[in-house]
């Protein structure tokens, strides 16, 4: 768990590098940092260690689940450009610090072994968002937003630790280990009835998080609300973060207790799909889709842990990472495609802004092209493989309706990418060249060569998943 | 290796045309389609006479047990010809206008090639479907960038419409392959037929309709043919060329090499449902290419008609069937991208298509009216041209399965040399029009597409037996698995 620590220091520090430092070297600085961390956190790779009391454990899984949320934070902050040319009101030493907090409070997520680990990663992740979302001072709508984030996030919260302490109450332990203990010691007619709500309220405080419906009202407008930097941050991140967590405690704790959550969940991931997909397919704005996109996502992923099988650990590993890397570029074009238009147009973060870009800016139109296809799951991109393996796990467990449901639905999700890819290539429009910096390049084009080696040769990395 | 030559080859010169954008792209492009038409001759000659290894395979996802398999056989052989050889036509048809050197036209021609060769090649299932929808991106491009009015729209729906089909085709396609034998699934086509063979027989009709819808829309197939007539004429003539001459063979290739051996069950169950519907299709689409006054659209309608003939044939399972409607995949090709070819250069003069405003050409140029009639007259099937060979097998085959379903389809036969006629008399005889007063003669790169495949016409009609022969062997492996 050196990373935690060593993330932590870091931010701390780079509060302190703001005092001399540019907007530039900071940008650098942090990069490094969390480069450093990733390769501490990859340090650990083949051993499993217990951390701080055995309240953490770290294994090969949580190892994966690390750095695919790094990597995240990694393109996230060679995507902001300074976070805007406002110096009076942004202080990019502050928001390069709690971006690093946050990523701690993502790590203790993924590798928690204490129900109040959970809790507290939760927390640290769910304060520096709330922070960060409204991080647009002057903006009516990220003020909007991040009170909307704050209130309806605490009350989540609130039904995550309720959860938590009616299993605690039940089973007599905060340890993971110590509740598989208790349940396969007792009889399970003898466990008090309450586990069950337990269970359900702690899957409910969790399935906020990745934004599942119906505890999905918050998100539209939140994305929406919050600057597109850190939006590209909250569905990335947070989402993979939240998904550890659900297979941590629904597919590994409660996972002999499925029968009792399934329907529930069940019902939650058909409402997800449904409601994702069919809202996107209405939005005029592109970060509006992204945001419902998000939504719908996470119900292709609540379908393998449904189907909790032994590949479903790997397959949630490989979908995120599909869609960390999709989703980050296709944030990263919109943001400035709309950075450019504003005061040209009137909605920069519509379709229309987009209009025409691959006229003079073939880079970010091919880049853009292949974040939504790898989205909608066109083979050749890693959206592909997310979704097939996803089906295969589905299939494995018998769960035939819910496979037509998604397919229908990924046919629907075609239809709102494409939206983006239309205006970028085929309808007319003007937009001059975009100068973007070197590192904004860089991650732009690994992340989409990412997407594609993934898409033609998905044992690379499913391999090692 | 030539298996991997003939996949990658054409990909990688479309990835260069398009990213490096030469500007002698025209010849780079033509040069390498020819390249690629001479080494799968020479892989095809090969491998029917056993010399080389007609198997690729190496791990892809070893996970999942998927590989990365090529192979070739009697029956993908004549596809994968079809592919090499119309392709240097196609790019040839873009001589002497803007688009011969736009390296981004040609780059999007030659990854189309490669993607279909891919589709064509595939031993893995999943190839097989990876490349079906690759294919797809290309040629979304290509009508997007190059095509007529209203192209987004239009292309827009026909990429929907197909897409969402074979989402249908991958949940069938995992459905077979998780219970394929063994600790992890494979989906290579043999032990496919194997599992499907001792599937219950409800399963495999649940299955045959998802796979088969698939394929019905990619054909397209009554009544799953509305986004075709409309995308076909919005497309370039290249693009159009590529749709109705390759791209639709792999909706009638996934029939053949996946559902009549994966579900025989299944076709006994819905065969006959799905034989009158082509049936169907081969009258509305012939009754509606004679109303037609657009020559692409009549094409895309005849074209529309000649595929349900082939759909009937090969669902009757008998040897016969599926013969013909390999013979004819390979005429059809070659007749339908020569006639795309011939109003795109009568388009060209004239600025029009509609029969009304044309007429009187022959006087203008003899051979373009020459090679109007042999291909037309290879698309109607009068015997000595290659329609007629794969048009009579098919036609028995239906004739065999029944007798009224035969008579009826027999008069495709008539329908066809109606529209057909009608729309050499209409745009060649009679009076010049004003559009087509100051038609020119052929140019010489003209004559060098129309010429050829007016050749291969003749010849294919005079010496089916070439073809026939080489995919004999195949076929009868193929029947063994329908009993």
């Amino acid at each position: 768990m050196t990373p935690v620590i060593a993330l932590s220091l870091f931010g701390i520090i780079n509060l302190f590098l703001g005092f001399t430092f540019k907007r530039q070297s900071l940008q650098v600085v942090t990069l490094l940092f969390i480069i450093c961390s990733m390769a501490l956190t990859a340090m650990d790779w083949n051993h499993e260690y217990l951390w701080f009391g055995d309240m953490m454990k770290t294994n090969n899984l949580s190892i994966n689940f690390s750095l695919i949320i790094q990597l995240a934070g990694l393109l996230v902050v060679a995507f902001s450009n300074g976070f805007g040319k406002d110096e009076v009101y942004t202080q990019p030493a502050e928001y390069y610090a709690i971006l690093l907090f946050s990523l701690v409070g993502a790590l203790l997520m993924v590798s928690f072994q204490n129900l109040i680990m959970l809790f507290v990663g939760l927390e640290i992740l769910s304060v520096a968002m709330y922070v960060l979302t409204g991080s647009d001072k002057r903006n009516l709508r990220s003020n909007e937003a991040a009170l909307k984030y704050f209130l309806m996030g605490s009350f989540a919260t609130g039904f995550l630790l309720f959860g938590i302490a009616l299993v605690y109450g039940s089973t007599r332990s905060l340890y993971i280990s110590g509740i598989l203990y208790n349940l396969s010691h007792t009889a399970p007619e003898s466990l008090p009835s309450f586990l069950y709500a337990g269970i359900i309220l702690m899957g409910i405080g969790l399935l906020f998080k990745i934004s599942a419906a119906p505890f999905h009202f918050w998100t539209p407008d939140v994305y929406e609300g919050a600057p597109t930097i850190f939006t590209m941050f909250m569905s990335t991140v947070v989402k993979t973060a939240g998904f550890a967590a659900i297979y941590h405690i629904l597919d590994v704790t409660f996972g002999g207790f499925q029968k009792n959550w399934i329907i529930t969940v069940y019902f939650i991931t058909i409402i997800t799909l449904i409601l994702g997909n069919i809202s996107a397919a209405y939005q005029q704005s592109a970060k509006r889709m992204l945001a419902f996109s998000s939504i719908s996502h996470a119900g292709y992923m609540l379908l393998t842990v449904c189907a909790n099988q032994p590949s479903t650990s790997s397959n949630i590993l490989y979908y995120s990472l599909a869609y960390t890397l999709a989703t980050a570029v296709s944030f990263a074009v919109l943001m400035v495609v709309a950075e450019y238009q504003t005061g040209r147009t009137e909605k920069p973060e519509n379709f229309d802004a987009l209009n025409g870009l691959a006229k003079n800016n073939p880079s970010l139109a091919f880049a853009f092209t292949v974040a939504l296809l790898s989205l909608a799951g066109i083979p050749l991109t890693a959206g592909f493989w997310g979704k097939f393996f996803v089906f295969t796990d589905m299939f494995n467990k018998n769960l035939t309706y819910p496979i037509i449901i998604a397919v229908l639905m990924s046919a629907v999700g075609i239809y709102y990418y494409f939206k983006g890819i239309i205006s970028v290539y085929f309808n007319s429009g003007e937009i001059e060249k975009i100068e973007t910096s070197f590192l904004f390049k860089i991650a732009l084009w690994s992340a989409c060569i990412g997407t594609l080696v993934l898409g033609i040769y998905p044992t690379l990395l499913k391999s090692i998943f | 290796m030539y298996l991997l030559f003939i996949l990658l080859f054409p990909l990688l010169l479309g990835s260069f045309l398009l990213i490096a954008k030469p500007a002698k792209a025209f010849g780079l492009a033509l040069g390498g389609s020819i390249i690629e038409l001479i080494i799968s001759c020479i892989l095809l000659c090969d491998a029917n006479t056993g010399k080389l290894p007609t198997e690729f395979i190496s791990n892809w996802i070893p996970e999942a047990g998927l590989k990365f398999a090529l192979f070739v056989d009697g029956i993908n052989g004549i596809l994968i010809l079809l592919t090499a050889l119309l392709v240097p036509f196609i790019i040839g048809s873009t001589a002497g206008s803007e688009k011969a050197n736009d390296a981004k036209y040609q780059g999007l021609i030659l990854t189309m090639q490669a993607a279909l060769m891919g589709a064509f090649l595939a031993k893995d299932a999943f190839l097989f479907y990876f490349f079906f929808e690759a294919s797809l991106l290309p040629i979304y491009f290509i009508i997007n960038l190059y095509g007529s009015e209203n192209r987004t729209k239009i292309s827009f729906k026909f990429f929907v419409y197909t897409l969402f089909g074979s989402l249908f085709l991958l949940i069938g396609l995992i459905y077979v392959y998780l219970r394929t034998p063994g600790n992890t699934p494979s989906a290579d086509f043999e032990t496919l037929y194997q599992t499907a063979s001792v599937l219950s027989t409800k399963e495999q009709s649940l299955l045959f309709l998802a796979f088969f819808i698939a394929f019905a829309i990619k054909m397209p197939m009554f009544p799953f043919h509305t986004w075709q007539p409309d995308t076909y004429t919005v497309a370039p003539s290249q693009g159009t060329m590529l749709l109705s001459g390759i791209m639709l063979k792999m909706g009638t290739y996934g029939v053949i090499r996946m559902i009549v051996p994966m579900f025989p069950a299944g076709i006994a169950n819905w065969g006959n449902w799905v034989i009158i519907l082509s049936v169907i299709g081969v009258l509305y689409g012939s009754i509606i290419a004679i109303q037609q006054k657009d020559m692409k659209r009549l094409l895309a309608y005849s074209s529309f008609a000649h595929v349900g003939l082939m759909s009937a044939g090969m669902l009757t399972l008998s040897n016969e069937g599926i013969q013909g409607a390999l013979y004819q995949m390979l005429s059809h090709g070659i007749n339908i991208v020569g006639l795309f070819f011939i109003v795109e250069v009568i388009e060209r003069r004239t600025q029009s298509r509609d029969l009304d405003q044309l007429g009187g050409i022959t006087s203008a140029s003899k051979v373009l009216s020459i090679g109007f009639i042999i291909l037309s007259l290879g698309s109607v099937a009068l015997p000595l041209t290659n329609g007629f060979v794969g048009e009579f097998l098919l036609l028995k085959s239906v004739f065999d399965y029944q007798l009224t379903i035969g008579i009826i389809a027999g008069i495709t036969i008539i329908l066809g040399a109606v529209y057909t006629l009608r729309m050499i008399q209409k745009s060649m005889f009679g009076n010049a029009s004003k559009f087509s007063i100051n038609f020119e003669d052929l140019t010489i790169s003209e004559k060098l597409v129309i010429i050829p495949l007016c050749i291969l016409v003749v010849l294919g009609g005079i010496f089916p037996t070439v073809v026939l022969n080489y995919s004999q062997p195949a076929v009868d492996l193929l029947s063994k698995w329908i009993k």
